[in-house]
């Protein structure tokens, strides 16, 4: 058993409430300059909708991910022969317009405008070549279903529904939004660092963030077509990849990443998975429909002794097992059972889960007078959001996954509801408990993480404590004076050099 | 003048490479990109940097086959046929990177987002690229079966180079064309670490062979992608 430790994410987004404060905090942080004017390492999606950049999610048109060819798996975009063919033009790579033109305003003019009848205006301008642009896209041009009729009905996930199903949810009563919050992964099998080939990207051993090394790139731009998430950005000005770091300077001294530690509707969870890294080809290669199973069995249990011991001998911090713990994301996703990975079926085994969200309807129209629903909370098929649109969001089309998942939340709601303003039904939260196959007990923990989570109950990150990670491998003394200085190479002789 | 050009220009030339090449790798390895700008326009660049790529590495591989194996190449071009067809293939890969370079030239003449990411060493490398390649082709079309008379004339005049031994007398009679052609390369040769260029000592070979994931520890010894930085 090859344990490793993952700095992991959940997103609750039941919670989310489509402010954009955690993309506006990414945005002020790490991308506000030239030539990542156009990037959102963290964005918020309306859901149906195409997302950022349009289309991100169909692998016909950018490959991204892998794909089961024989008995193991391959990058959908190309063989290693193919890499190197299309070096000089990649066929699959998605370009500013797919984004969109980053712009901004020439406020000089209302001051410096000529005296005279109208009123002065601020022209839009490329930020790129600094001449007047028609703005035709920008960030969240479909934000709040805004113009579905054009966006969202082109939502690739939208196709596993029927044709009734879908006209359905475009009917005023029936309509259904919610919002994807979206950063980096950092996945357990990324298809950015296998794609890479200049070998520039990498996935960190201590705590599983992936990063570019900017010395590396060469600008081959494999990595965009290649991650299917579209998290990796081509920095045009620069002629360098780069990606949602998850603000390590921050995670490394036990801080909450920005867009985490901003979030208004404190949706997001950080903690620690251990998990076998022998088993990670495994949990992308198992079949579709048990994906997500799969991934949770490579979650390692940190209070079982042998993962403890095993984790020991392959070098993971005491620091990190304690934490593990106590990681918010271990609960959510291996004991309630309620965290799903997105988009499973790209089989990168992404290492953020959503919860999904609950909208139930709560009143319908009959014979032209609208009643309140009278299965409240109980009926999954008179859900808003179709289970099978989340399904291809969530579990790889496995409905059975995310009906379980939502079985579970409901529960949790009833048991709340019986609680506070008691039951309309006598033994309606008993009931519902015990088809979700949940202890009250467990739905008050489920409750409490949700509704009631302090910032130490949501963000539970060890300091990388790298003093001690010199400590174990080099003299310290050595070392001194050396580390966070930055050096480019490296001093001759020492052990471990 | 003739001493210069081919008994001088070409040392000072590979030593002005070597000497900036390295010291911008070990300085500044951050500027060693191929800078593409694909991501800001597409179209025309499929139909430029395609056929340029593939016409000039092919003719420049030829080229250097030749002067390092000039005895096989002679075999190699032994037969009319044979020499016929090399000689056809040549003109035409020649053309396609001349068409090819035309139009990465044009396209960041014409579109005005990559005006906003060209360089003047972008605009000097390009026209010194489209001239060698433009002469190239007139040498091709003009002075029938080069592939046969480079094994007499700039090849040896090259090994004497190598030999430190420069016999310009090999060149000196050469059309001026050919002998644009020849200082052009070594012009070339000059501008490469100060340009975009330097991606081609960046051709990532060992994607080949590495394993798909890298994990990089720490200080725990180095990542399987080589340097273990």
């Amino acid at each position: 058993m090859d344990v490793r430790a993952q700095v992991s994410m959940v997103f609750h987004l039941d919670k989310c409430i489509g402010c954009h404060t955690c993309s506006v905090s990414c945005k002020n942080v790490w991308t506000d300059r030239r030539g990542a004017e156009y990037m959102w390492w963290n964005n918020v999606e309306s859901r149906p909708g195409t997302g950022y950049p349009t289309l991100w999610e169909d692998q016909e048109k950018y490959r991204g991910g892998w794909e089961k060819r024989g008995r193991g798996l391959e990058l959908r975009l190309q063989g290693r022969a193919g890499s190197f063919a299309n070096l000089f033009f990649n066929p699959y790579l998605p370009t500013l317009d797919d984004y969109y033109e980053p712009w901004t305003y020439r406020y000089a003019d209302l001051f410096a405008a000529p005296p005279g009848d109208d009123q002065p205006t601020a022209r839009p301008i490329s930020q790129i070549t600094g001449k007047p642009i028609d703005i035709e896209a920008g960030p969240n041009w479909d934000d709040d279903l805004g113009g579905s009729a054009i966006y969202a009905a082109g939502d690739p996930s939208l196709g596993k529904l029927s044709e009734e199903e879908r006209s359905q949810i475009f009917a005023l009563e029936r309509i259904f939004c919610f919002y994807l919050p979206r950063i980096c992964n950092h996945c357990l099998n990324p298809s950015c660092i296998a794609s890479c080939p200049a070998g520039a990207i990498y996935k960190r051993g201590e705590d599983g963030i992936v990063l570019v090394s900017q010395e590396k790139c060469r600008a081959w731009r494999m990595c965009i077509s290649g991650c299917p998430y579209k998290k990796v950005y081509y920095n045009w000005e620069s002629g360098k990849s780069e990606k949602c770091i998850l603000c390590y300077p921050r995670v490394e001294t036990g801080q909450a990443p920005a867009c985490f530690h901003s979030c208004v509707g404190r949706i997001r969870y950080q903690g620690v998975l251990l998990y076998d890294a022998g088993r990670i080809e495994e949990a992308a290669n198992a079949p579709a429909e048990r994906l997500v199973a799969a991934q949770r069995e490579v979650i390692l249990d940190p209070s079982e002794a042998t993962v403890v011991a095993a984790a020991r001998r392959s070098g993971v911090p005491d620091a990190m097992i304690d934490a593990a713990r106590k990681s918010p994301v271990y609960r959510f996703v291996k004991e309630f059972r309620i965290a799903l990975p997105l988009h499973p079926e790209f089989r990168t085994v992404p290492m953020l889960f959503y919860v999904p969200p609950l909208l139930p309807v709560v009143a319908f129209a009959e014979n032209g007078r609208k009643r309140l629903a009278g299965d409240f909370f109980s009926s999954l098929e008179s859900a808003r959001v179709p289970v099978r649109y989340l399904a291809s969001l969530l579990s790889a089309g496995n409905e059975t996954v995310v009906t379980e998942v939502l079985t579970r939340i409901m529960a949790v709601r009833i048991h709340r509801k019986a609680k506070t303003v008691g039951e309309e039904v006598p033994g309606e939260a008993e009931r519902a408990l015990s088809r979700a196959g949940i202890s009250s007990r467990e739905a008050e923990e489920i409750y409490r993480l949700t509704s009631l989570p302090a910032y130490e109950d949501r963000f539970v990150i060890p300091p990388a404590a790298r003093e001690s990670a010199i400590e174990s491998f080099e003299d310290p003394f050595a070392a001194k004076g050396e580390t966070g200085i930055g050096f480019l190479r490296r001093r001759k002789g020492g052990k471990g050099r | 003048m003739t001493e210069f050009l081919f008994g001088s220009f070409p040392y000072a030339a590979v030593l002005l490479a070597v000497g900036a090449g390295v010291y911008r790798y070990f300085s500044d390895r951050f500027s060693y990109t191929s800078h593409s700008t694909q991501f800001l326009e597409n179209r025309w660049l499929f139909w430029g940097s395609v056929p340029w790529h593939y016409g000039i590495l092919i003719v420049l591989l030829a080229h250097i086959l030749a002067a390092l194996f000039p005895g096989a190449w002679g075999l190699l071009i032994g037969t009319p046929a044979r020499l016929f067809i090399i000689e056809a293939t040549g003109l035409a890969l020649g053309l396609l990177a001349l068409f090819g370079c035309a139009l990465l030239l044009a396209r960041r003449l014409l579109r005005p987002r990559l005006l906003a990411v060209t360089t003047a060493m972008d605009w000097i490398i390009l026209l010194v690229l489209l001239l060698q390649v433009a002469s190239g082709v007139t040498i091709a079309w003009k002075y029938r079966w080069g592939s046969a008379w480079y094994l007499h004339t700039a090849v040896p005049w090259l090994g004497s180079l190598v030999r430190l031994r420069p016999e310009t007398a090999y060149v000196a009679a050469l059309p001026a064309v050919v002998k644009f052609h020849l200082v052009n390369a070594f012009v070339l040769v000059a501008l490469l670490p100060f340009t975009r260029l330097v991606h081609l000592f960046t051709i990532p070979v060992s994607y080949a062979w590495r394993p798909y994931l890298l994990f990089f520890w720490n200080r725990r010894g180095p990542h399987p992608a080589g340097d273990g930085k």
